[in-house]
């Protein structure tokens, strides 16, 4: 018997962790455009993907970045581009395109303060409502968080995965924080990851019905040059690829794209809870401030105070479930995040008036400390 | 209809895709879908091997018509696309029809990087003066002092050469076609396609509908001897002078020239990223 490989412990900030996560999971075609803070991402691509036999590309803007990866995927190639707010708008259109088209691809959002130039170098939370409704039209999308060097790791494998299997964009959502901070973090081996390939027509060319979902309401996916000769548009489209006015039709290709998603929400609205057994007052959160979270909580903790944080991993489609819990167990609920409250008005929609919701917002650029967030978890412990 | 028309309307249209097409009665893009399928099939390129990828507007709709691996992409941006899927598959013959505002308005900066940048593509740029989709409006190529939906009082802007910004900004082949030269715009198609490395056809179109009529040029036919009357051979050109060349373009091939390809210099990239990593972990 062979000895098992010490694992090795590397040193890594958020961004290089999203590297390995992406070339784990198969990534091959990256294109994108200079941004701080997501740079390190194309920068570090740019050496590896060639060495593999991938490809990294560096395209005139946003919008190309994007329709490159879009044209990589329709090709078979596992693609992704990484940007921060400003890049992250221009994206927007594209970023329908795959939705309606089903491409699978991983768009990384390191967050920055906005809006516009906003604040390069400063994190922030405030593009949430964006990588959910960003692209204009009714659509399905995945959107995940990262709040440690690992997470950056786990969760783009992740969201690969799940762009794969249901063929949808998946939008990971980093921040300035979690981008350039370092760690010493354990990855996990290439056997110790699960990996999801897109599933590939095995009929006769002539079978092949490109927009037909299979049982899970997903169609199979062939690349261009494999043989299955079939059309893509971005006009709403019959299960044929063909454009369509007949209301039948929409309605059944819409009602479809949501449902690949919405039969399947148990296994991707993904969180993570701590010490929410007992919890009276609860914290949720998700991204870097979660990080803070945690920390809060285990200091309200020593304190008496019977405090759990439900961290957010997928956005959206949003967890309800796991929040309805919460709310439905504890007295009260705080929303740290530094947005003027995007994440927190989703808590609110969900809580029908089972416990008491605070938002606690920051927009000066700064991330929220552990102390802030514990001396709320007071406050509401004494009210 | 001829014998060769019908047999190739066989072998290239979808027989699946209901017919007929958006287009109005005479329109040049017809003339143009014909000749690109003829261009295909004198090349002998197999339907599994070509991708005919386009933007938005009237030209935007001609790939559904045909049986390749088609793709409809956003307004501007079908040379982006076409560059991910080239690079994923050189075996690929990727070819991109654009309409002038297609290529040169919205997706310009598209157009001048992809020519800059020498990925092996062909971009097919429709240039019938005008938006025809939308009904009229000026487009980056409509002549001045034209009549459009948004130029009432005539156009005060002046037009993009297109192909003359192709050369430009680095295209290997550029080459400028009309719908009324048919068999010439044939084989420059052909060489387009042939040629390895950023190629684009500029095609001289009729949009009687939107531009003809608010313009009095006249039906399709008309259109179509305009053409035929301002459109010089690129060698005749250099003898003419510029007072006699006033108000006309040039037909023919613009430019041929070799640079290496981003395809192949990206294969090289690759090598040296392998050498690097080997010589890092022995
Ligand atoms: C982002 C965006 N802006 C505007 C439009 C509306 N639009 C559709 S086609 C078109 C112009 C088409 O003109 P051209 O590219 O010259 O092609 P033609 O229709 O003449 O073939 C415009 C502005 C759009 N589809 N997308
Ligand atoms: S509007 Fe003009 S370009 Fe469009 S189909 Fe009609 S004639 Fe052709």
């Amino acid at each position: 018997m062979r000895p098992k490989a010490t694992p090795k412990r590397q040193l890594l900030q958020g961004n290089e962790a999203i590297v390995e996560g992406a070339l784990a999971a198969g990534c091959t075609f990256f294109a994108g455009y200079p941004i701080t803070p997501a740079s390190e991402i194309s920068e570090i691509l740019s050496v590896r993907l060639p060495r593999q036999g991938g490809t990294f590309i560096q395209m005139e803007d946003e919008i190309a970045s994007m329709g490159a990866i879009i044209g990589a995927s329709l090709t078979g190639a596992k693609s992704m581009t990484a940007t921060s707010g400003p890049g992250f708008s221009l994206m927007q259109e594209n970023l329908g395109f795959a939705c309606i088209t089903e491409v699978p691809c991983v768009i990384v959002n390191v967050m920055r303060g906005g809006p516009s130039t906003g604040l390069p170098t400063n994190p922030a939370q405030g593009d949430v409502m964006q990588a959910r409704w960003g692209t204009h039209g009714d659509h399905p999308i995945i959107v995940m968080a990262v709040s440690t060097v690992r997470d950056c790791f786990d969760i783009t494998v992740q969201a690969f995965n799940f762009s794969e299997e249901y063929r949808v964009p998946v939008i990971v959502l980093s921040d300035e924080m979690v981008a350039h901070t370092r760690e010493t973090v354990v990855l996990p081996s290439r056997e110790e990851i699960t990996v999801f390939d897109r599933i590939r027509p095995d009929m006769p060319a002539e079978w092949y019905i490109p927009y037909e979902g299979d049982s899970r309401g997903v169609p199979r996916m062939a690349a261009f040059g494999d043989g299955f000769r079939h059309h893509v548009t971005g006009l709403v489209h019959d299960p044929r690829g063909f454009p369509t006015q007949r209301p039948d039709e929409i309605d059944h290709f819409m009602h479809r794209l949501f449902k690949k998603i919405s039969k399947n929400l148990k296994t991707i609205q993904l969180t993570k809870s701590f010490f929410l057994d007992d919890a009276e007052i609860a914290v949720v959160a998700y991204g870097s401030v979660a990080r803070s979270a945690h920390r809060a909580v285990l200091e309200a903790r020593e304190m008496g105070i019977r405090a759990g944080l439900l961290q957010l991993c997928t956005l959206f489609p949003f967890p309800r479930e796991s929040v309805e819990r919460v709310a439905r167990q504890c007295r009260a609920i705080v929303v740290p995040e530094m947005s003027i409250g995007q994440m927190s008005r989703e808590v609110k929609r969900v809580n029908q008036g089972f416990c008491r919701v605070e938002k606690h917002s920051r927009i000066d650029g700064q991330l929220i400390t552990p102390d802030e967030i514990c001396n709320r978890l007071i406050q509401l412990h004494h009210s | 209809m001829p014998k060769e028309v019908t047999k190739l309307i066989h072998k290239y249209l979808r027989h699946d895709k209901k017919f007929p097409h958006v287009w109005c009665p005479g329109c040049g893009n017809g003339i143009i879908l014909g000749a690109l399928i003829r261009a295909i099939d004198d090349l002998g390129l197999q339907k599994d091997e070509i991708v005919l990828a386009s933007g938005i507007g009237c030209s935007g709709r001609m790939p559904v018509y045909v049986d390749f691996n088609t793709l409809h992409t956003t307004h501007g941006r079908a040379l982006t696309f076409s560059t991910g899927i080239k690079m994923v598959n050189p075996d690929l013959t990727v070819i991109a029809v654009m309409g002038d505002g297609d290529a040169t308005a919205i997706g310009g900066n598209h157009f001048i990087h992809a020519a800059r940048r020498n990925v092996n593509l062909t971009a097919l740029v429709i240039n019938n003066q005008i938006y025809g989709m939308t009904g009229g409006q000026h487009s980056p190529a409509t002549p001045y002092d034209a009549l459009s939906t948004t130029s009432h009082y005539g156009h005060i802007e002046q037009p993009f050469p297109i192909a003359e910004l192709a050369v430009t900004a680095g295209a290997c082949f550029v080459a400028r076609g009309t719908v009324y030269h048919v068999k010439l715009l044939e084989s420059l198609i052909k060489k387009a396609v042939k040629k390895r490395g950023f190629s684009i056809v500029e095609v001289m179109s009729n949009c009687h509908i939107q531009f003809g009529r608010r313009n009095q040029l006249g039906g399709p036919v008309e259109m179509l001897k305009w053409l035929r009357s301002h459109a010089v051979r690129v060698d005749k050109a250099r003898e003419m002078s510029a007072q006699d060349m006033a108000g006309k373009f040039t037909i023919g091939v613009l430019a041929d020239r070799e640079y290496p390809s981003y395809v192949e210099e990206y294969e090289r990239v690759r090598k040296k990223a392998r050498d690097s990593a080997h010589k890092e972990s022995p």
